[in-house]
């Protein structure tokens, strides 16, 4: 058992921590308190070949492994995790579905600028009614000729609205249940597709979710992704990839709050020492530093098993509970450890609280993530 | 046109922390990067291959993980990198290190331009450049701020000053050592970093080129560092004081345009 990153995997971690200590450090804050989506940044991490890292070079990625990307996942979280689920959000919600369902005509025509970081993605499951029971599909599209028109609205979705490609659910047949479900591939312009409100959110302020709305969108039956009645399939796999990338989001939150700690620790002096010479707080560092350890051994193994091709459903739903759980109580402490000035938003601590809460909720809750993993315990 | 940019290694001051007791650099666990400025000379021969073409080639004298920040120049883009490293380079000053950098470009053959960046963050000396281009006998231009113009005979570029800039036309073959403002070097791509990690640096030993050995090393190094200090700063500035901002404003436009500088 290797504990060790491989060389390539080191380069695309510092790559990423650069990016994130120069590009989105500065601005973050601001960002935040204007609840603002910055699609310039998101464009350079697409120049830089962050959306490619883990694609084939024929689709112009860069050949690496499902690791390296969770890397990269987890840096940029450390700092602005609002741009690490921007993301997530494309690679694994819509650019990975597109690779392992799409046709090569599809591939060519959607993946490829994914990859190449020259449009964004975005996923589209989640209705009002829809949530944790997927199933509920309300959004229809019915044959018609050689397409499909497509009605319904889909909310909380990430990206929605800047995004150029979206993959979206919709019933075919709704006698069949979840084998009545279907995916398409849906183009920003497509005429009848709108966006709705845009989410205020408690976090997470830097990324843009939104509502999507379908009015007798007209699609191509060459934008069906997989086959009829495949839908739920394509979602569920999807989910259990993408919820690698919401831990990687959560361990860097994690992370990034016990960095701050570590440092206001050493430098903030009450009682003629400084706070981390306490005993009461040192011990609570040491605990926050051994649940990020043990999050991020969940993390990685799960991409190692993905880049094994081994099943990894029931490890990523591990990953993402365990991250996400940890990176609440993380960034909780991290504000008790600055006190009323971890309760302000001058310090990022406060930041990183608020985006953690989104990790136990979004990608499946942590219930859904105990109904995989019980699930697969006791078949 | 063949290009090639001289880099260094240099620990990340902004991590460098001092010993109090001892007054000295604490160098241990502090990661090493690219000299800063040796990333605008890099940026700048990479926008100069852009626009004619050629081959850019990043060499470095140090010991064998200088191959580390080789990497990160192929990253950027750099076509080949080459380190020379060997015991007999070790303990070399400005001159010993621009002798034995000047034997390396010698062995490459035709080189067009030589950039460098304008001094290393580190050692602060400036003058391995400008020995550099003493030692192969060519023309150099230190603290360039721009490249203007460029073809196989002449190159004319804007030298940075206090208190302006020098247009200075010069022949080629050229040496240049250049300034932060020159441009904003790119970051390196996911690619460009995994195919940097594939590829080949050479190692080239003192055997590998021409140079005089005692002119290398210890030995080569007139240098002795007697002590470092921050020396003082040349032009004081002036401090005004007035009640208010209004008043302090007619003051300061008063003292400008008194030395006409508006």
């Amino acid at each position: 058992m290797q504990f060790q990153l491989t060389e390539d995997q080191q380069m695309v971690q510092k790559l990423a921590r650069d990016f994130a200590e120069k590009r989105l450090a500065p601005s973050v804050a601001e960002r935040d308190e204007k609840e603002e989506f910055s699609r310039e940044l998101a464009n350079e991490m697409g120049e830089m070949g962050l959306t490619g890292i883990c694609f084939p070079e024929s689709y112009g990625g860069a050949e690496g492994d499902v690791l390296s990307y969770i890397l990269a996942v987890e840096e940029l979280s450390k700092i602005d995790d609002g741009i690490g689920i921007t993301l997530s959000a494309t690679v694994s919600l819509c650019a990975w579905p597109i690779y392992a369902y799409g046709t090569e005509e599809q591939k060519q025509k959607y993946l490829v600028p994914l990859v190449e970081g020259e449009k964004l993605g975005a996923f589209g499951l989640t209705e009002p009614n829809a949530g944790t029971d997927a199933a509920a599909q309300q959004t229809v599209a019915v044959a018609d000729g050689d397409d499909y028109i497509l009605n319904g609205s889909k909310i909380f979705i990430t990206n929605g609205g800047e995004a150029e490609t979206y993959v979206v659910f919709a019933m075919t047949d709704k006698s069949k249940g979840t084998k009545g479900i279907t995916a398409f591939i849906v183009e920003k312009d497509m005429p009848g597709f709108s966006f709705g409100k845009k989410e205020h959110k408690m976090g997470i302020h830097t990324s843009l979710t939104n509502e999507l709305v379908f009015q007798n969108v007209r699609l191509p039956k060459e934008n069906m992704l997989g086959k009829v009645g495949e839908g739920f399939k394509i979602a569920m796999s999807t989910l259990d990839g993408g919820r690698i990338g919401v831990a990687a989001q959560a361990l860097g939150i994690a992370q990034g709050a016990l960095d701050h700690a570590i440092k206001y620790s050493k430098e903030r002096v009450q009682f003629g020492k400084p706070i981390a010479q306490n005993q009461a707080l040192a011990f609570m560092m040491a605990d926050m530093a051994t649940k990020i350890d043990a999050a991020r051994l969940l993390v990685y193994r799960a991409a190692y098993l993905k880049d094994q091709g081994l099943p990894y459903s029931k490890e990523a739903a591990m990953a993402k509970l365990y991250a996400s759980d940890i990176a609440m109580e993380v960034t909780t402490d991290a504000v008790q450890i600055f006190g009323g000035y971890g309760y302000s938003r001058e310090y990022p601590v406060e930041r990183l609280m608020r985006n953690a809460k989104i990790t136990q909720i979004y990608e499946g809750t942590n219930q859904v993530q105990r109904m995989v993993i019980s699930g697969s315990i006791l078949k | 046109m063949d290009i090639v940019v001289c880099v260094k290694q240099v620990p990340d001051t902004t991590e460098v922390r001092i010993d109090p007791e001892t007054n000295t650099l604490i160098r241990q666990g502090v990661p090493s990067i690219v000299n800063p400025f040796d990333k605008n000379a890099l940026e700048a021969a990479l926008q100069l291959r852009e626009k004619h073409g050629g081959k850019v080639t990043v060499l470095s004298m140090g010991p064998l993980q200088t191959k580390e920040a080789l990497k990160e120049c192929l990253a950027m883009g750099a076509d080949e990198a080459i380190l020379m490293s060997d015991r007999a380079f070790g303990g070399s000053d400005t001159l010993a290190t621009s002798h034995a950098l000047a034997a390396g470009i010698r062995k490459m053959g035709k080189v067009d331009i030589i950039l460098c960046g304008k001094q290393a963050i580190d050692g602060d000396t400036a003058q391995v450049g400008p020995e550099i281009a003493e030692h192969l006998d060519i023309t150099q231009v230190t603290y360039v701020s721009k490249i203007n113009t460029v073809d196989e005979q002449m190159i004319c570029v804007e030298r940075e000053h206090e208190e302006g800039y020098e247009v200075i036309q010069a022949q080629m073959p050229v040496l240049l050592t250049v300034v932060k403002s020159i441009n904003e070097p790119r970051y390196p791509t996911v690619k460009g970093t995994m195919k940097a990690n594939r590829k080949e640096i050479p190692v080239w030993t003192v055997d590998d080129v021409q140079v005089d050995r005692d002119a290398l090393g210890l030995k080569g190094s007139p240098t002795q560092v007697r002590r470092i200090f921050t020396p003082e700063r040349r032009v004081q500035g002036e401090i005004m004081e007035a009640d208010t901002a209004k008043e302090a404003a007619a003051m300061l436009v008063k003292r400008l345009v008194e030395v006409k500088i508006i």
